[in-house]
Parts: structure tokens; sequence; C-alpha cells
């Protein structure tokens, strides 16, 4: 090939990838969330109460054990599971159970949801529990919200207050 | 055999670019050499990136941002060629891996350095996406978020990641420190596997012809002057990024695991990974004898060692106790059996007068003696005047050209051709010699042509004797579509016969 016709199509080939990144690095456009539509972030990291009771031990329990382990009472460190239920308008959004954290089940239950809604008014109704013992939900809030397009509510739970918050 | 002519439809791709890329500058020959020139633009402009980089939460998108409107032609640039590279590194290195993929490339003495390849690609996807967060401005966000999600679904972290992205009051400026530790670590993971990556080959290429570096350079640099990168508007937590010019190069994993959700995404990625691992496990088909030292004839000259490409070959103590006396020695699971190294060993001339050639280091399924013999006896049984071909199996087939005044053997590289054949052929009644290589910058075994262009111009040992003229032989390194180079070398030297220039 003659040095004009290697330098037109190395000027071409050289364009062509330039062309391709030009267009690829931004088009096209990737619609995340659809323009009248608002997000709810159920994201609640929460430490579950304990599955049991801390038991006195007998002096023949303690007796068996080595002098540095003689605690007098014997905890149990695992934790229930946490349960959340999340209505929208009345139906059920996303149901969750989720396990404690950690090898022996004592860390933090996690629970994460992206929900996509339309945007505007709906009534939010949160359900959740964290003691297997007990009858029921422990925690419940209702909350009629008005979202924005685009809008993201994140439904969390504040331990210090321990009560599901909406921000 | 579908293999097969995957491998055949690649092998003409490239042959057809020979045209457009002389000289051994053809892209698709050199794509790990294009990566790494892409991989050096990232750390240098990356450098005065980080120099004026503010690693606050809220100055990230402010420095960014102002690198693009205050100093366009300066911060502005270098930033939109951080990007640009970004997105050419990415291309590069998946167009290799593909590349080496077809060409069987993954096995045998190549297994090792395909399978220090693997992890790359880990490390180059998240320097890649990792670099979106530090903008953080919408597309920042969404990348942010969306990664931290696809993370979170795995059972690394006892607590969520997401859950730092959940307003603005959660994303500290320690977080941001800890995401430009990230971005500034994992390239320097990857240059150290890069290290690993390049340990089994002898003079790796690391940079492309000089030509293509500037074809690149230049596209890149006027792409990034003409469509300079800029910034969105700055992430806002509380809302969620709609629409977003997505970089496609970089980020396609994202959308990927939006459209499929975390868990998917991960078994798709561990899957791929997974067969990239496999494949080069797999058996080889043919098991290829390797090169083999003869301990008499060698004498620990090191001139295999220095030309061997894949690092195949040591030195020890030789086994005859003189004292600071060598022998080579193979690595049989790094010889790629090409025979570059009976080329390279000053024993394996024909001039030697013994009956049986036998060199320090050899061929079992191709040794320089059997060539000499083989050489000896279609000369002296030829009726009319023989150009002798020498060839490669990876190259032009010159075995069977047709042509009753050439005799060829198509050798396992030709790099194995000790130079003093030449002038042994001529002296022995040849009408000229032909030398035929892979196209230029196509080598099967990297550095067969290179030698074999250094030993001819007496700029590497063993050398072609001055003595042998010019006009005698030709060089030819032609791929499968320049044949027309092979036929005119052979019409020159039979021209050459003709007019007794050298009878």
């Amino acid at each position: 090939m003659n040095k004009f016709g290697v330098w037109l199509g190395q000027g071409l080939l050289y364009a062509a990838l330039a062309v391709v990144i030009a267009i690829f690095s931004r088009w096209p456009a990737y619609q995340n969330l659809a323009p009248d539509r608002a997000l709810i972030k159920i994201s609640i990291s929460h430490q579950s109460q304990l599955l049991g009771d801390c038991v006195e031990q007998s002096p023949a329990e303690l007796a068996k054990l080595p002098p540095n382990m003689r605690a007098p009472k014997r905890c149990p460190r695992e934790r229930s599971p946490l349960t959340v239920e999340v209505d929208v308008d009345g139906k059920l959004a996303h149901r969750q159970v989720a396990k404690p954290s950690g090898l022996s089940g004592d860390g933090a239950a996690v629970v994460y949801r992206r929900l996509e809604v339309p945007a505007g008014k709906h009534h939010i109704e949160i359900r959740m529990k964290d003691n297997a013992r007990s009858e029921g939900f422990d925690y419940t809030r209702s909350e009629d919200v008005d979202l924005a397009p685009a809008e993201i509510l994140v439904v969390d739970f504040d331990a210090a207050e321990r009560r599901i918050t909406l921000q | 055999m579908k293999a097969h002519a995957i491998r055949r439809l690649w092998q003409r791709l490239e042959d057809s670019l020979d045209f457009i890329f002389p000289g051994g500058s053809n892209p698709l020959r050199n794509l790990g050499a294009i990566a790494c020139l892409m991989f050096a633009i990232l750390l240098l402009s990356g450098i005065y990136l980080y120099a004026v980089f503010d690693t606050s939460v809220q100055g990230a998108w402010q420095s960014v941002d102002a690198l693009s409107r205050d100093q366009p032609f300066v911060g502005g640039w270098l930033r939109s060629m951080h990007r640009y590279a970004a997105d050419g590194f990415m291309i590069s290195t998946i167009l290799h891996l593909v590349r080496e993929w077809i060409l069987g490339h993954h096995s045998r003495f190549r297994r090792m350095t395909w399978l220090t390849g693997i992890p790359l690609l880990a490390f180059m996807y998240v320097s890649g996406i990792g670099g979106f967060w530090l903008n953080w401005d919408r597309l920042g966000q969404y990348a942010a978020v969306a990664s931290a999600e696809l993370l979170d679904a795995l059972p690394l972290m006892a607590t969520s990641l997401s859950r730092n992205f959940l307003s603005a009051e959660a994303v500290g400026d320690r977080l941001f420190s800890l995401l430009v530790f990230v971005h500034l670590g994992v390239p320097l993971l990857l240059l150290f596997g890069l290290w690993f990556h390049l340990q089994r080959i002898t003079r790796p290429k690391i940079l492309p012809p000089r030509s293509l570096l500037i074809g690149l350079l230049t596209s890149l640099g006027i792409l990034a002057l003409a469509l300079p990168v800029i910034s969105g508007p700055p992430a806002d937590l509380s809302r969620a990024a709609t629409t977003l010019p997505l970089d496609w190069i970089l980020l396609h994993l994202l959308p990927l695991a939006d459209l499929l959700s975390a868990r998917p995404t991960w078994i798709l990625i561990a899957a791929i990974f997974a067969v990239l691992f496999a494949v080069a496990m797999r058996p080889a088909s043919v098991a290829l004898p390797v090169a083999v030292v003869d301990a008499d004839n060698c004498n620990g000259c090191r001139r295999c060692v220095e030309d061997c490409p894949y690092s195949a070959i040591t030195l020890e103590d030789h086994p005859n106790g003189k004292r600071g006396q060598q022998i080579a020695v193979v690595a049989a699971e790094r010889c790629a059996s090409c025979g570059i190294c009976a080329g390279a060993c000053p024993s394996a001339t024909p001039f030697r007068s013994v009956i049986e050639l036998v060199n320090g280091i050899d061929m079992p399924q191709q040794s320089v003696d059997t060539l000499r013999r083989s050489l000896l006896d279609t000369l002296a049984a030829a009726k009319t005047p023989q150009i002798i071909a020498f060839g490669c199996e990876h190259g032009l087939d010159v075995e069977h050209l047709g042509e009753a005044d050439v005799t060829g053997y198509n050798l396992l590289c030709i790099g194995l051709l000790p130079p003093s054949f030449i002038e042994y052929a001529l002296r022995a009644g040849a009408a000229g010699v032909i030398i035929s290589g892979c196209a230029e910058g196509a080598c099967e075994f990297r550095l067969g042509n290179t030698w074999t262009a250094q030993r001819l111009r007496g700029e590497r040992e063993p050398h072609l004797r001055r003595n042998v003229a010019s006009t005698d032989y030709r060089v030819v390194f032609a791929g499968h579509r320049e044949r027309s180079m092979l036929t005119k070398a052979i019409n020159d030297l039979r021209s050459n016969a003709a007019t007794g220039i050298h009878p």
C-alpha cells in the first residue's frame, strides 16, 4: 500500500477509536430512575434482642470450669432474627427476615432494599420485630408521605430512641 | 473446528491491518503494549489530578469541576485524558484478553502469564469504577451507591456499605479519604500485578512502537481537547440520580447489576473468572518436545539464556566439575518448543566437521543435524540450481510453494535457524537463500524475527559472516496476505542467478 493509503487508513482507524470512546463514554443515557418515580430505601442495621436470658450457674457447674472462667452467670450471645415488613398504600411491598451477622449470630442484622414508587402521596406502614420471644411486632410506624419526583425516603431505625425513622 | 475457524478469522483481520500499519505497528498485535501505554497515561495524569484534588466531601466536586472550568488547557485536558485513557485501557485490555484466548495463548508455557493476568481484570474494574466516585457528581453518586449495593451482596462486611450513602450527613470526610485511598491503592496493586504478569516474558514490550504510540496519544489528546470531560451537578443523596450520561465502557457492570440484581451479577462474574482460570488449567492436546541440552557440547556461553523469549533457560554448574564452567538448564514447563535457543547456540554451525552435528541445545523434533543432512541431500540431488527457503511453521508455508527450483523448510520458528546455514547452503550450491518469518510484530514466539534480523545484520551472536553477499539472500517477514513479498524475493534471486551476479 502506498504512503497516502497508509496515512489515510491510519487516520481513519485512529478517528474510529476516538469516536467509539467519545460516544460510549457518555451515550446512550442511562435511565437509572424514571423522572416520575421516587425511591423508598429501607435500610436498617440493628442488633436484635438476645435469644435467651442469662442463667445462674450452680456451684457444681462452676466447679467443673477452669478457675479463670467461673463467671456466676452464663449468657447466650445469639440474637433474634430481624423481621421487617413494609406496606405501601395498604399492600405488602417488602418483607424480609434478616439473620444476625457474625459466626455466633451476635452481630447486627441488616435489611436493605430499594422500592421504586410513583412520585406523589403514599401511605406507608413499617413493622419491625427484633425479639423472637415476643408476640407480634415490636415497633410499628404508619405515615402519609408526599414524595417529589426522584426524592429518596429512607426508612431506618434509631437505636438510641428505639423508634423507626423516616428521613 | 469452530475455535480453529475463529482463529483463522482473527488472523485474517490482523493480517489485513498489516497493510495499514506496516513495520510491526499493527495495533491488534500490540494490544498488551497499548494497555500499558494507557495505564502509563492514567498514572501520569493521575499525579496532577491528585495534587489538586480536595479529599473532603464538600471540596471534592468543586475541586474536580474547577479543573474543567478554571484551567481547561491544563487541568481540564489532563482530566479528560485521564478518563479517555481509562476507556482506552479497558478496551485494549479486553481485546488483549480476547486475542490471546482466540490464539490459544493460555496454556503450556503461557499458563502462568495468563493466570497472573486474570486478577488484573478485577483491579482494572475497581480502579475504573472507583474513579467516578471521586468526582462526586450525580454520576459519581450513582457509581458509589450502585457499587456499594453490589458489594453488600457479598458476605464480606458485618454492616452495610450502602448505609454510608443514605444521606449527605452519612458521607464523612473520612469515608472520602478511604475512597481516595482505594483509587490510589488499587492501581498500585495493578502495577505490582503487572510485574508478576510479565515475569516470564523476556524483554516485554511495555510500550507500542513509536508510530502507534504517537497516533494513539494524538487521537486521545485531540479527543480530550474537542470533547472535554465535565462534571454533572453535585451529588445530592436526598434525590436519586435519574438520567445519566453513563460511561458504558467503564461502568457497564453497574447497569448490569441493576438489571440482574446483585447476586446473579456476582454469580456471572464468578463464572467468567472460573472459566478464565479453567481454560488455562486444561491440559494441552499435544505435548511438544522441549529443548534438550547436550552436556558435551554446551559450554555455558549464555547465548540461549539471553535469546529465550520466555526465560525458560538458566545456567547451573556444569556436571563435568570444571571450576567456573556452566551448563544451560531448560525448565520444561516454560519451554515454548520454538528452537530459538538452538539458533543461538554457537555449536550449531553446520561447518563443523563432524558426521553427526550435535549442538549444545537443540530441538528433538527438528534438530540442526537433520536440517543439515536434508539440505545437503537436496542440493546434491537437484538437477537445477535450487533456491533454499527457510520459513516458519507459523508464517508463510515455504515447503509447498510448488516451484521446481525452490526447496523450502518450515522451521519451528525462523529464530531456530543458525545464520551460518545461509552461507553453508550457498557454498553447497544453492542459487540463493530466503529467510521467511512471521509478519513484522507478529512472531508467534515474540523474538524470533527480531533475533534473526539482528543476527543477519551482525548485531547479535551468532552473526552471519560479512563475506556472504547481501544479494544472495532475501529476508521476508510477511503475513498470509503478503505472499507477494515472498514471490518477489524468489524472483529477485532467480534474476540474480540468471544475470550471474553471484553464479
